[in-house]
């Protein structure tokens, strides 16, 4: 496993690796490596160079303020999953986190490579969808903020621009009152989700829900929002039976199959797991 | 370890494997590890067509880019004089033998076949230079099925053979099987597809080869399981060098399973490269090479039935199987699907008709080959479904069914109806200790009340039964082996009284050093500590066949034992000459001879070793020093047998199975070192639950690989299983002086029809009666809707 030549570069700032970036339209950005590293070793993917943004302090640390949860695009997953600011603001950010990999991949793995690589199957994609998070980059030009809504392109595909890098991930701290969780239905070779659901859920006074979110992994070609299952339970009871209910017609639209899974069961799978979600953010709100 | 194992209690205490500080640490060497001073590293381009012409190759790019030493393809390799050529070692009658050359001369035969060789400087310019091969390719059809490749009009893996049949192959007697099935009270019938494997040793292939130009002599270190044979066949059929003239070295070895017996193209074009330019050259796999190339395992079509009386006992059992050969015949592919599966079709079972079909088939893909169990858990899988489907058409229990069914402890030795005598054994033994520890009866409760709650619980048998240590050299020579099957072992007793036991067999992670030193220590009552263990060395050992077919204790150990019966032989000879005493009346005990009666008047084996080695005073026609050569062919193979069960819950949700028990009672005869038994037992228990639950090679319409990484391919995971329960009975093989049978295979033998016989049981509230392998959560999901 060897891969073609490339160019190393290791700027100290973001600024300086966006100007390499954008001086290098063949450069790709190195992070943890978990995802390029492999597919360069199988010269699946040759990039004429990398811009290691690993010592860049400002893409590191996690910080709570004003009711937002502030996390590095350099984090690494098992940071994330351990952190009491996390696991206060965002259980079912750590919740995700913990899910990746194993242990050796926890201690690489960054949230901003995550999110910027936009594998459908890896598991944090959904939970930044349900949990609303805003996605702060910077490029040349600039920086701005995308929701999470809008930065899931396509497969593997983000709105970020050739010559941007993601910088930080900004969540809305879970109300009290709101319930959260990761379920995941593993992939026994690759580990990633064949589907993994993400799910909040928040209870009123009287007991019924005044909100919830339901977001997928591995389903289909990107992360998704079941808005119809959410909506549905709104207002209900959260007893199992209106759970199982607003789940009965979910339906994700252009589901994957491959040779793992059908489409069909990839369908059925996001029901029951879907369901296991929402059942368990209950019990938690 | 001192002093945990002294002389003759040693055999059968489970002594920490020896092996294991290097390994864990890394300080052992593999033989990608090794440097040799100006070392050219070597790549293959491997073909990305199942099936193509080669009409042309255009090197130039890669031979002009800095580093390259050179650039090969097949003419060169024809051209250098060497025959080039890639055996088969077991020869079927009428078997279609394709050429197999070291590189594709004109034509591609499956993705991976080897097309060109680069040599260079380092491996990654070797890499590099590989993208730089213009290869003009005319892509053909292929097939990887291989009953479809048998088919009219499939494309053609080699014109030579007609509708891929590589050998048509038959055992039993189809009339006295006809003739139960046109009187049978019952049938039991099923189609089965044993999935295709592939092995995943955790060190790749690699070879590192140092050819002298001057003296002539090859050193060729490499990934093997058995030295000599490499060397055999690397001089008869590839190099053309003598065989005095290569030594074959196996430094440690990570894991094989099979996978590293065979004869490879790869480390041939090493060895060939290395004589071409006069300075080592090394070639290592990558990963995604071990997934093209490694031999892979099973992928069997096969329809079997078996016939049932009145009273549930077997009258008849009928198999057609088409086995695929992959696009050439590996080292001993033929033997799979025939002798080692075929021979095993009557179970642990008195089953007096039996007819077994096979053929051998080429398809666009990997050559398949023995990988751990080799044809026989494919056997015992046929066997033990269609037993369970056997219980479920007569109304009968699985266990009821098989106790009406066993040989009967009393009626060994018992001659098969497919060629192989069992010398021993008592399956009801196995059985009931089994059913007892899992608590069959408890559990038949709680699985109807579990059912009520819609949970779905299920339990799978597996009593199944083994030949291996291999094996007898004549028989496998009369049935198409051309290779001996007898073992080598040099016991030599240093003028200190410490020893070196050398064996032809070639450890690769079964704790030889450890198991062979036991048996020594016992047989010359030595520690354990003054006792090495050397293997894999083709230049120092004598002449030996290697380890696989679970024979590495029951023809390796026993070649030691005799070579050590001999040495005491001796050593008590020139006793006795100390002794003045007659050789009769001596005593040995604990690594002292003495008079009987006279323990105080002792010489011990290092005393006697010493005089020995000075041979001032030696009696009349003794020879001075202390060794001995022994080298042992068994009287027939060993009957390892037991009773698995699996208790599986499926999700009724998801379709996913939950493996929440596995029980395995073994019976594999006297035991070296329980500790190393329980390791095999377990690794072989997970590789059969692989198969059965996680475990594919995926090849599309085209024949191209589709699972060729470890993201596709679902190799079990630590968490995917429960902690195993295991026991034994112990029931020794009577022919060996060890009294042992062999261990390494019988995990995988029984494991797959225990799981999935498991989830077929959960599932018969669903009418299910069969499900192929992998048992993937999707296919119990649309069982159960």
């Amino acid at each position: 496993m060897y891969p073609s030549k490339f160019d190393y570069h290791r700027p100290s700032s973001v600024q300086e690796a966006v100007q390499i970036l954008s001086d290098n339209p063949d450069a790709k950005v190195l992070a943890g490596g978990h995802s390029l590293i492999p597919v360069m070793k199988l010269r699946l993917a040759a990039p004429a160079a990398l811009v290691d943004i690993g010592r860049i302090d400002a893409l590191q640390g996690i910080s709570r303020s004003n009711g937002s949860l502030r996390i590095g695009a350099c984090v690494t997953y098992n940071e994330i999953a351990n952190s009491a600011d996390v696991q206060a603001a965002a259980p079912l950010l750590a919740e995700a986190a913990g899910q990746i990999g194993d242990r050796q991949v926890r201690y690489r793995g960054t949230i901003g490579g995550n999110l910027s690589h936009a594998d459908p199957a890896s598991d944090l994609p959904a939970a930044a969808l349900a949990l609303g998070a805003t996605l702060h980059v910077t490029g040349t030009g600039g920086s701005r903020s995308v929701s999470a809504s809008d930065f899931f392109v396509d497969l593997m595909m983000t709105a970020l621009q050739p010559d941007e890098i993601l910088t930080e991930v900004e969540i809305p701290a879970t109300a009290a009152g709101t319930g959260s969780a990761y379920v995941k239905f593993e992939h026994p070779a690759s580990g990633y989700a064949l589907c993994g659901a993400a799910a909040l859920v928040s209870r009123g006074d009287g007991g019924s829900c005044t909100g919830a979110s339901l977001c997928f992994n591995g389903v289909s070609s990107t992360a998704v929002s079941a808005s119809g299952v959410a909506s549905g339970l709104v207002g209900s009871d959260l007893s199992d039976d209106a759970i199982v209910s607003a789940v009965s017609g979910l339906s994700i639209p252009d589901a994957t199959g491959d040779m793992f899974a059908s489409a069909g069961y990839r369908q059925e799978l996001a029901k029951s797991i879907g369901i296991q979600a929402l059942l368990t953010a209950r019990d938690r709100a | 370890m001192a002093g945990e194992s002294n002389g003759a209690g040693v055999f059968g205490s489970s002594i920490r494997r020896r092996e294991d500080p290097e390994l864990i640490t890394g300080r052992a060497k593999y033989t990608d590890d090794l440097q040799l001073p100006n070392t050219a590293h070597c790549t293959i381009l491997r073909s990305d067509y199942a099936h193509a012409k080669i009409n042309s190759i255009d090197a130039s790019e890669a031979e002009a880019l800095d580093g390259v030493i050179a650039v090969y393809t097949a003419s060169d390799i024809a051209e250098s004089g060497v025959p080039g050529g890639i055996p088969v070692g077991w020869l079927l009658p009428d078997m279609v033998i394709p050429e197999h050359f070291m590189l594709a001369k004109d034509t591609t035969r499956y993705v991976g076949d080897g097309v060109a060789i680069v040599v260079a400087e380092d491996q990654y310019t070797a890499h590099d230079a590989l993208d730089l091969i213009y290869v003009d390719y005319d892509p053909r059809d292929g097939v990887a099925d291989p009953k479809k490749a048998t088919e009219e009009g499939a494309p053609l893996v080699h014109d030579e053979a007609q509708n891929n049949i590589a050998f048509d192959w038959e055992i039993g007697d189809k009339e006295s099987a006809d003739t139960a099935f046109a009187n049978a009270a019952h049938v039991a019938s099923l189609d089965i597809v044993n999935n295709r494997l592939i092995p995943n040793a955790m060190e790749p292939r690699a070879a590192l080869a140092d050819y002298n130009n001057i003296t002539g002599e090859l050193t060729l270190y490499m990934t093997t399981q058995n030295p000599h044979i490499h060397r055999l066949l690397m001089s008869l059929a590839s190099l053309g060098l003598p065989e005095h003239k290569i030594r074959v070295i196996a430094p440690e070895v990570g894991g094989g399973f099979g996978s590293k017996i065979h004869h490879y193209a790869d480390e041939a074009i090493a060895a060939w490269a290395s004589m071409q330019l006069g300075r080592p050259v090394k070639w290592t796999a990558t990963r995604t090479e071990t997934y093209l190339t490694d031999a892979h395992g099973r992928d069997h079509v096969t329809h079997a039935e078996m016939a049932i009386d009145a009273n549930g006992k077997f009258t008849g059992l009928r198999v057609d199987t088409y086995a695929a050969m992959g696009a050439y015949l590996s080292t001993f592919a033929p033997a799979v699907p025939t002798y080692l599966y075929g021979t095993l079709m009557s179970g642990e079972y008195d089953l007096p008709a039996i007819h077994c079909h096979v053929y051998g088939v080429f398809t666009h893909t990997v050559p398949v080959d023995a990988y751990r169990g080799a044809g026989r858990p494919e056997a015992t899988f046929v066997v033990e479904r269609l037993v369970d489907e056997a219980a479920r058409v007569t109304g009968l229990d699985p266990a009821e069914i098989r106790r009406r069914n066993f040989v009967a402890p009393d009626n060994f030795p018992f001659q098969t109806q497919v060629a192989l005598a069992y010398d021993s054994g008592n399956y009801e033994g196995a059985l009931d200790k089994a059913l007892e520890a899992i608590g069959y009866d408890d559990f038949r409760k709680e699985q109807a009340a579990l059912r009520e709650q819609g949970r779905y619980v299920g339990i799978g048998l597996s009593t199944y039964i083994e030949a291996c240590g291999l094996a007898p050299s004549a028989v496998v020579g009369s049935l198409g082996a051309q290779a001996g099957q007898w073992e080598s072992a040099v016991v030599r007793v240093h003028a200190t009284g410490k020893v070196t036991v050398y064996s032809g067999c070639s450890g690769h992670g079964q704790g030889h050093e450890t198991t062979y030193a036991q048996i020594v220590a016992s047989a010359l009552g030595v520690p354990y500590e003054d006792i090495d263990v050397i293997e894999g060395d083709s230049g120092v050992m004598p002449h030996g066949w290697g380890t696989y077919g679970s024979r590495s204790a029951a023809t390796g150990g026993s070649a030691i034992a005799s070579a050590a019966e001999k040495v005491v032989d001796k050593a008590r000879t020139i006793a006795a000459h100390l002794l003045e005493a007659a050789e009769e009346d001596l005593e040995f005990e604990d690594g002292n001879f003495f008079v009987k009666g006279s323990p105080d008047q002792a010489q011990s084996l290092p005393d006697v070793a010493l005089q020995a080695y000075l041979a001032h005073n030696l009696p009349k026609g003794i020879e001075p020093a202390l060794e001995a050569t022994s080298f042992y062919d068994p009287e027939n193979f060993v009957f390892p047998f037991g009773t698995h069960i699996a208790v599986v819950e499926v999700c009724a949700n998801t379709g996913q199975v939950d493996l929440q028990r596995y029980l395995a009672v073994d019976d594999v005869g006297n035991v070296i070192n329980p500790m190393i038994v329980d390791g095999q037992v377990h690794g072989g228990i997970a590789q059969g639950v692989g198969q059965s639950l996680y475990e594919t090679a995926v090849y599309d319409e085209g024949a191209n690989l589709l699972s060729g990484t470890m993201l596709d391919y679902a190799v079990p995971k630590a968490h995917f299983l429960p902690s195993f329960e295991t026991d034994r009975t112990v029931t020794p093989c009577p022919h060996n002086p060890l009294g042992v049978k062999g261990v390494g295979e019988a995990g995988t033998i029984a494991s797959p029809a225990a799981v999935v016989n498991a989830v077929v049981d959960a599932l018969s509230p669903f009418g299910v009666n069969h499900i192929d392998m992998p048992v993937t959560s999707e296919k119990v999901w649309n069982a159960m809707n």
